[in-house]
């Protein structure tokens, strides 16, 4: 045989040897169904209904900079850590080295697997001025390359970043299109999932055109900057085989990687209970039904600038405390530093409870970062701590970096998140007037309004209503709501003759009131002893008759009896008379 | 393995480095068509251009691909030439002479 032969028969029986590998590839999962590759990325499985296409080659497009290596990247990492599926990564934009210095932030050793033999990673470098064309060729350089990865570390996932740029490095497109379309035909009967990477294009998804080898599913990172806000948005354009989300996604990148943030609620079916929860100011549990809000639901607090929404919010959350309760104070507005000052003034004390870690402030400026960042932080930081309670001050504040349904919406997640896990979220919010901005009160279980009132005598009150609360009779009583160093009181304001006083008129009202009942009952207590007077001044007169009575009465016992004895004594005359003239 | 096809004047002269030596070597995959057209155009040339001072070596990536990272290969063939320096690459089976005697920047002497 002429040594060439010899060598296409090597290069045979490889190819069978090759074909032989796949086919002995498990394929104990059966076809029924489209299998899925979870990529161990948050929130992306629940989109994708599973993960990506197993076995095919997924397209991740998107502008520069909205994180398509650190998504092809994380889902490589990731099969290795939580799925034990080995991976290969081809880079052709930046070394091995420099991935690994910039994941490493992450949390991902990428020397370390590289070690353990679960990843293979290789950086290839095109540089068109080094490469001179002159006549035919394929690909097969790269194929052999990627061979090789494979097979030593037996992959099953690859993620190549990003393909795009041997159209930069090779002049000739039409041999990159076949190989290409060859390459991705070649992956999908290896039986790998591939990502790939590639930039978005002026007018189609990609620069150029690699949507059309590659159309299994389609995902596209975007990065959107709003008043200034900058925003990452993902959206799954295309997947073939399986129903999948539709919408664009925010998504954040941490300490932990990428994490795609859905709408967490599918329905509303979370658990509810009929425990309910102080809220830190005795009258106005008596204003709800006598027991407070519902453990577990949502509370708004509105009401105009210095009405005490914050102090009703601490109320709350230091009621919470003491019951032991773990709670988390969202500060869009101030500093933790200063609402504890600021609360000491009205008999709180919140200082016992952070050095206890029952309570735990997270003060940031809204502006900091868009909607679905605070969002995620949020959710980040109530599923590592763990609260019972959620206060979020004030909620208007996010108005700045968000439209009015924006805002919403994220509050339908929050709410949604933490009526999921029965966690009570307060919210305060800044109102002019009876109706929040937002239109969240339809999101709320209870509202409690506060208003500033100005009284005639020249001083502003604060009032608290109970504009509605559900499932429970409530109080449609007016209250006044009085802050004071010893603590928040309720008190009744004072209707009267169709007015509502309160303040400094309602305390001179009560005065003149008591003074008027001071008057009656003095009057009373003189006509009493006028009266008591007159009966004793009676009860002498009856006794004086009664005594004359009594004389009138000897008296004519005395006569009987003088009569009765002159009687007697002009009979015993006569009758001695009478003896004396018979003596003779 | 890579096969060394000396120059053919080389072969009977002592082995001295003169000062222009080139090292040439030629990546496949396989003893394709493609491949041994490519082979026989650089013999060639290097026979016209070359004559005793070239050294060719030819890198079957089927039998070692692991040298494939070494010089970046991913078109195949391709002719690298690693002396003298700077490197050049040139890819394709070299059927276009003029741009092969470009890319190696010879220079006819």
């Amino acid at each position: 045989m002429t040594p060439e032969g010899r060598h296409r028969e090597s290069f045979n029986c490889y190819q069978k040897y090759a074909q032989k590998r796949n086919l002995a590839m498990p394929l104990n999962k059966k076809i029924k169904n489209l299998e899925k590759c979870p990529t161990g990325i948050r929130g992306l499985d629940d989109i994708t209904k599973g993960g990506l296409p197993r076995g095919r080659p997924t397209l991740v497009c998107g502008v520069t900079g909205c994180g398509k290596t650190l998504l092809a990247l994380e889902f490589i990492v990731r099969g290795i850590q939580e799925f034990d599926e080995p991976g290969v990564f081809m880079s052709f934009e930046e070394t091995s080295e420099e991935l690994a210095k910039n994941v490493a932030s992450l949390g991902f050793d990428l020397e370390g697997l590289i070690r353990s033999k679960k990843l293979a990673m290789d950086y290839v470098h095109v540089e068109r001025s080094e490469i001179e064309e002159t006549g035919e060729y394929n690909l097969d350089g790269l194929f052999i390359r990627l061979n090789i990865m494979i097979e030593e570390t037996g992959a099953k996932r690859v993620g190549i970043d990003s393909i795009e740029a041997l159209f930069a490095g090779l002049p000739n497109e039409a041999i990159l299109r076949s190989e290409l379309r060859r390459l991705f035909q070649w992956l999908k009967d290896k039986g790998v999932t591939t990502v790939i990477t590639g930039e978005q294009g002026k007018n189609e998804l990609t620069r150029h055109g690699l949507e059309e080898y590659v159309s299994d599913c389609v995902i596209f990172l975007n990065h959107r900057v709003v008043n200034r806000v900058g925003t990452r948005l993902l959206r799954i354009v295309k997947y073939r085989g399986s129903s999948h989300g539709t919408n664009e996604y925010p998504t954040m990148i941490d300490e932990h990687g990428l994490s795609v943030l859905p709408i967490s609620s599918l329905g509303f079916d979370y658990p509810v209970t009929t425990k309910r929860v102080s809220t830190g100011i005795d009258r106005l549990d008596a204003m709800l039904g006598g027991k407070g809000y519902y453990s577990g639901s949502s509370v708004l607090v509105s009401g105009t600038a210095g009405t005490g929404k914050s102090s009703l919010a601490v109320a709350f959350v230091d009621a919470a405390c003491r019951r032991g309760e773990r709670c988390l104070y969202v500060a869009f507005e101030e500093a933790p530093a200063q609402i504890t000052r600021n609360m000491a003034s009205v008999d709180f004390d919140l200082n016992q409870w952070t050095k206890k870690d029952l309570l735990r402030f997270h003060a940031i400026r809204s502006k900091l970062c868009g909607l679905e960042q605070h969002l995620g932080s949020m959710i980040k930081l109530i599923s590592e701590f763990r609260p019972s309670v959620v206060v979020i001050d004030p909620v208007t504040n996010l108005s700045a970096i968000g439209s009015t349904e924006e805002i919403k919406a994220m509050l339908t997640q929050v709410i949604d998140f933490c009526k999921n896990k029965g966690i009570t979220a307060l919210f305060t919010s800044l109102t002019e007037m009876e109706q929040t901005d937002m239109g969240v009160s339809s999101l709320m279980d209870t509202w409690v309004f506060l208003r500033n009132v100005e009284t005639p005598s020249g001083e502003r009150n604060r009032l608290l209503f109970v504009l509605k609360s559900r499932g429970m009779a409530h109080s449609s009583q007016v209250r006044e709501f009085v802050l004071s160093d010893s603590g928040i009181q309720l008190t009744d304001v004072y209707v009267g003759a169709g007015t509502v006083l309160t303040g400094s008129a309602r305390l001179i009202q009560e005065a003149q009131d008591k003074a008027k009942t001071e008057a009656q009952l003095q009057d009373a207590a003189r006509r009493q002893r006028e009266l008591e007077q007159e009966k004793a001044l009676v009860q002498a007169q009856i006794e004086a008759l009664q005594h004359k009575a009594a004389v009138l009465a000897e008296d004519i016992e005395s006569i009987s009896h003088y009569e009765q004895s002159c009687l007697e004594a002009a009979t015993r005359n006569r009758a001695e008379l009478a003896s004396a003239r018979q003596v003779d | 393995m890579a096969t060394k096809i000396k120059s053919e004047s080389a072969e009977a002269t002592p082995l001295s480095p003169s000062p222009e030596t080139w090292n040439l070597r030629l990546y496949i995959a396989g003893m394709t068509p493609r491949a041994v057209a490519a082979l026989d155009n650089l013999k060639k040339m290097c026979e016209e251009h070359l004559a005793g001072r070239y050294e060719i070596e030819v890198v079957d990536l089927l039998v070692n691909p692991k040298l494939a990272v070494g010089d970046q290969i991913i078109a195949v063939p391709t002719l690298v030439r690693k002396l003298p320096p700077p490197m050049k690459k040139i890819i394709g089976d070299l059927a276009n002479k003029e741009r092969v005697l470009v890319g190696l920047d010879l220079r006819l002497r």
